[in-house]
């Protein structure tokens, strides 16, 4: 496909299908990657005499900055080299596409990203498994309550301050601020402590200035609890239901969160005019942005979306990465609650991890927000050990849009009516 | 998932490798025994076609709709038969024998003209106008001497595909 892929260059927009006009204005934030596409370009010169097909349907070219390009990362197969006339073994033949297909089906980046890989059990053997046992003992019988106290405690002390302040410091609101924050920090070092959390904090920490945020990779809520214990971020979260919405609503809120859901896109709009606001405030704490916008295993990283990167502001990336050696610390949305996730933190040994703040990083001239949200997630990846893959996280919940088959198509048709035409 | 593999006897992994002529190996077998509990979410003993378009690399895939139409309700043992084309150890004549029942929508042996100008839709959708299709595999058809009108068998696409560089593989990702 080395000589097709350049047509994703030209970007040629077939006539729209009903479902397209019908999409929700969110999926539209997404990358692309234009610099893959001019590389090819490049090495595949021969592609500049192509005569525009004969009869092609489609005509007006536009870049379209906003998809992503996921065939320039798709396993390509190739439909053979031009050469001589069209045939009958040319059209019969459609093993690229049949083993592009089987490849997906044996194996595919996407679902690797949401795996959670249970650890090794070490259990095996006769010798090790009384050593085992002891081992959950301990830990479910004497850490696990010592960490429920420990957590009660801490709740008890936030919540026997923070109320008082938050009611009864209603005029002075910057002395209510710093004590809020305080407190938040406070609360978070709790959590931390309830799974003996082992964090290494490499680099500058974050200070409070206008114009700037922070990124970072998500593989669990917890991350949130583990930067916030040492900065009180301002975060942009998805509502969650249950005891966790009622923190954000009540105590987060305090903190300058944003809140949003995900399947409301007139919420959108209203996040985008927040975060403006939020971001030019000198005295608001500093924002923290998770732009992959869902958790992934903390192996890979998946597409940034745009929004954090086209603020205008400095962006500071956050990479964080977990060591699995006692708990994976991937929280599987759909095969956990919050509780459970957090109850098997609180069982395990420890919470180990590493993380690194980052080189701020500003919008070079002549760079799209996209290419800068790719230059970040590529700092982040390579200081975090992560694999990037070209998926949009939401496609956890809805299917990929029909322009990516449209544009295999549309190589194919290409390559047809150009094989038409040499004798 | 899990330790889902563990549940696989020996005697089970031979019983698939004989289904599938031997051409998976044990451990690729395990492997794709894995791959299958991850997909079939639902743990049915098969994956449905919402299963299957839940992974986005396949789901753009022009012939996505055809092959879920082969991939129905297959259970494990079908399944691996289903993948035995594109292992490295399936001769040319199973790799065009797959290539002909996807062509063969309804499996009577025979590829009707029709059959051929639906496999050509799937992969150029509307890029090319209708009467643009059918008109260039009436081409291709007469100058290698068939017409319209020619049920194509097996035999044929062996002659036509046989001395062609098929590149029909898959590697199932062993750790």
């Amino acid at each position: 496909m080395k000589l097709f892929s350049l047509s994703s260059k030209k970007r040629i927009k077939p006539p729209k299908p009903e479902s397209e006009s019908k999409r929700q204005p969110h999926q539209q934030i997404s990358l692309s990657n234009d610099v893959v596409d001019s590389d090819k370009a490049k090495t595949t010169t021969t592609t500049t005499t192509m005569t525009s097909p004969r009869k092609l349907k489609s005509s007006s070219s536009e870049l379209d900055l906003d998809r992503p390009n996921i065939e320039d990362y798709l396993p390509s197969g190739s439909f053979h080299e031009p050469r001589g006339k069209l045939r009958l073994r040319d059209l019969l033949d459609i093993s690229p596409t049949l083993t592009e297909a089987a490849g997906a089906i044996v194996d595919d980046s996407f679902t690797r990203c949401f795996k959670s890989n249970p650890p090794e059990p070490w259990n095996w053997n006769i010798y090790l498994f009384p050593l085992w046992c002891c081992g959950v003992v301990f830990r479910y019988f004497i850490l696990f309550p010592v960490r429920v106290l420990v957590l009660t405690i801490g709740w008890i002390i936030f919540l026997s301050s923070f109320i008082p302040v938050h009611l009864l410091l209603k005029g002075h609101d910057k002395l209510r601020k710093k004590l809020e924050r305080c407190l938040v920090e406070l609360i978070c070092s709790f959590f931390v402590a309830s799974w003996t959390g082992v964090v290494k904090y490499h680099g500058p920490r974050p200070s409070m200035r206008p114009k700037q945020v922070f990124v970072a990779n998500h593989t669990s809520m917890i991350d949130f609890i583990i930067l916030e214990q040492m900065t009180a971020f301002a975060v942009i979260m998805q509502k969650h239901p249950g005891w966790v919405g009622l923190l954000q609503s009540t105590i987060l809120e305090s903190v300058g969160c944003i809140w949003f859901n995900r399947s409301e896109s007139k919420d959108r709009e209203i996040v985008a005019k927040k975060l403006r606001d939020h971001v030019l405030g000198t005295d608001n704490n500093p924002l923290l942005i998770f732009p992959e916008g869902t958790c992934v295993n903390n192996h890979y990283t998946v597409m940034f979306k745009k929004g954090a990167f086209e603020l205008g502001c400095t962006v500071c990336p956050v990479a964080i990465k977990y060591n699995k050696i006692f708990v994976d610390a991937f929280w599987n949305s759909r095969k956990q609650s919050f509780t459970t996730h957090l109850l098997q933190l609180m069982t395990s040994w420890a919470v180990v991890c590493d993380v690194w703040y980052l080189e701020p990083q500003t919008l070079k001239p002549g760079e799209t927000p996209i290419e800068f949200a790719e230059r970040v997630r590529d700092i982040i990846s390579i200081r975090a050990g992560l694999k990037k893959v070209p998926w949009d996280g939401y496609l956890k919940y809805s299917r990929p849009s029909p322009k990516h088959r449209e544009r295999k198509q549309q190589c194919f048709a290409e390559y047809v009516l150009q094989r038409l035409e040499e004798k | 998932m899990g330790n889902t593999s563990s549940m696989l006897t020996q005697y089970d992994i031979e019983e698939v490798q004989v289904h599938c002529n031997h051409t998976f190996s044990q451990q690729e077998i395990v492997s794709l025994y894995q791959r299958f509990c991850q997909l079939d979410r639902s743990n049915g003993g098969f994956i449905s076609a919402d299963e299957f378009l839940s992974v986005p690399e396949f789901a753009v895939n022009p012939l996505s709709q055809r092959l879920l139409r082969m991939l129905y309700g297959l259970n494990f043992k079908e399944f691996v038969a289903f993948l035995s084309a594109f292992s490295p150890r399936a001769s040319l004549h199973q790799k065009i024998e797959f290539i002909f029942k996807v062509y063969d929508s309804d499996s009577n042996g025979k590829v009707t003209f029709n059959d051929m100008l639906d496999v050509l839709r799937d992969l150029t959708g509307h890029f090319i106008s209708e009467q643009d299709r059918e008109q260039v595999l009436t081409d291709v058809l007469e100058e290698a001497g068939y017409t319209k009108d020619s049920l194509i068998v097996l035999a044929d696409f062996v002659k036509v595909l046989g001395n062609s560089d098929l590149k029909l593989e898959v590697e199932v990702p062993v750790d």
